[in-house]
């Protein structure tokens, strides 16, 4: 399955510098990275970053608007993410938002999350939840905001040192019965816009609800992922960021590597272990412990991305 | 008009003659209560992102009000596409009348697992 078998091995390599960021690190979040299907922890960022190495940060389900008993204040916790992002050591490239922008798609919401956003002054690249696109337009005040270059419900791919990123949109035209949906026009764009690329191009996919089944009975998937996979087989590294389950879930399978982020917003229960998937209501001291934000860096040569989950916490 | 209760489950016998009553005391006040009774009303609740009743039975001409008690919201869209609510937030509520005969199986607009059917029976004289 891995044809590079000294990858994780060149990821462990500890220095000094190294050392001192992973004790910056210690107090906000668990560390990761996921080689050759094994997750070990490791350290993020070092001396010998070579040039085209970069990091960039994930932003998901700010859920600007809520208000209820699960966390009265979302716009207040998403202050507080950009304030930690604003506190790393090393400034990322740009960041993804993995849709749920707002709660109700209201104008006020978009603006106050892009206000909040705003003070990283990073390029943003972003994706809708099913929250963004319930305006009587549905979708139209997100397209407004984030569309500009995309195609159909806001679906784009760009390039950054090398690495192809995807932003792919399943939270339209949703079946009666089912879940999460790309649809034929989407996956012909898909099959368009990944062909010609060298197997070797590293690419990143990110869209809102996770592109594997974490929970049918729950929605927590996307009907025709298999085909946007299949699609994706060939590549040699392929890294899927998701938000919309509001926790951190992982799974690697062949050479793809999935990854859900935190909520900055509220936490929502792990399957099976609640009723429904509704907001979860944790004690005030313990609610920042559940949010976070996700890093990833990108070293040329290694394989898989390292991804780096910090809460809000500490 | 406080403690008037503002959604019935059904127009069964006994509460639609206790919305008469009310309506009675209430005439002068709001004279709109006058005719509640006279329509057949029926209530979907939306708890914990599940429709209830998950088929409902009604006669043509029954109201039939959707309200959401998450802290989630949901919509009502008909997956034969006739219809479609606007999205409701916490306790607000949608209505809409089942005029025809035939099964009606709607889903959430946001989270599409959660679907549910209304039966709407031909008109049988009592």
């Amino acid at each position: 399955m891995n044809d590079k078998p000294d990858g994780k091995d060149k990821a462990l390599i500890v220095d000094r510098r190294g050392a001192l960021e992973c004790m910056l690190w210690a107090g906000t979040g668990v560390l990761w990275t996921v080689s050759g299907g094994v997750p070990s922890s490791t350290l993020l960022g070092s001396a010998q970053a070579a040039e085209r190495d970069f990091t960039f940060l994930q932003i998901s389900d700010s859920h600007v608007g809520f208000d209820k008993a699960a966390n009265p204040n979302a716009l207040a916790t998403l202050e507080e993410a950009v304030a930690k992002v604003q506190e790393m050591p090393a400034k990322p490239a740009f960041l993804i938002h993995t849709g749920d922008i707002t709660h109700l798609s209201k104008d006020k919401e978009f603006d106050d999350a892009a206000q909040v956003i705003g003070k990283l002054k990073l390029d943003g690249h972003y994706v809708p939840g099913e929250h963004d696109v319930i305006d009587e337009g549905t979708g139209k005040a997100y397209m407004e905001r984030y569309g500009k270059g995309a195609r159909g419900a806001g679906w784009y791919s760009f390039d950054q040192n090398g690495v192809h990123f995807v932003g792919l949109v399943n939270v339209v035209n949703l079946k009666a019965g089912g879940m999460g949906n790309l649809g034929a026009d989407q996956l012909a764009w898909l099959t368009d816009d990944l062909k010609g690329k060298s197997t070797s191009t590293p690419i990143v996919v990110f869209a809102h609800i996770p592109l594997w089944t974490v929970a049918p009975d729950w929605g927590w998937g996307t009907e025709d992922s298999a085909q946007a996979l299949a699609l994706l087989k060939r590549f040699g590294s392929v890294t899927v960021l998701n938000g919309h389950i509001h926790q951190i879930m992982q799974k690697v399978e062949g050479n793809v590597t999935f990854h859900t982020a935190r909520s900055t917003a509220f936490p929502q229960p792990a399957p099976g272990t609640a009723p429904s998937p509704g907001p979860k209501v944790v004690p005030a001291g313990e609610l920042r412990s559940v949010l976070g934000v996700t890093n990833v860096a990108y070293r040329q040569g290694s394989k898989p991305l390292a991804i780096t989950d910090s809460t809000l916490a500490g | 008009m406080v403690g008037f209760p503002r959604r019935r489950r059904s127009g069964g016998g006994r509460s639609a003659a206790v919305a008469a009553a009310f309506a009675l005391m209430f005439a002068t006040l709001a004279p709109a209560f006058a005719t509640a009774g006279s329509a057949d009303e029926a209530t979907v609740t939306i708890d914990n992102f599940t429709f209830s009743p998950a088929t409902l039975t009604i006669k043509p001409g029954t109201k039939v009000t959707f309200v959401n008690h998450d802290d989630i919201p949901h919509s009502i869209v008909d997956a034969a596409g006739k219809f479609k609510s606007k999205v409701l937030d916490t306790d607000e509520s949608f209505s809409m009348t089942f005029a025809t005969a035939g099964d009606v199986t709607y889903f959430c607009g946001l989270h599409p697992h959660m679907k549910a059917k209304i039966v709407v029976t031909p008109q049988v004289t009592p």
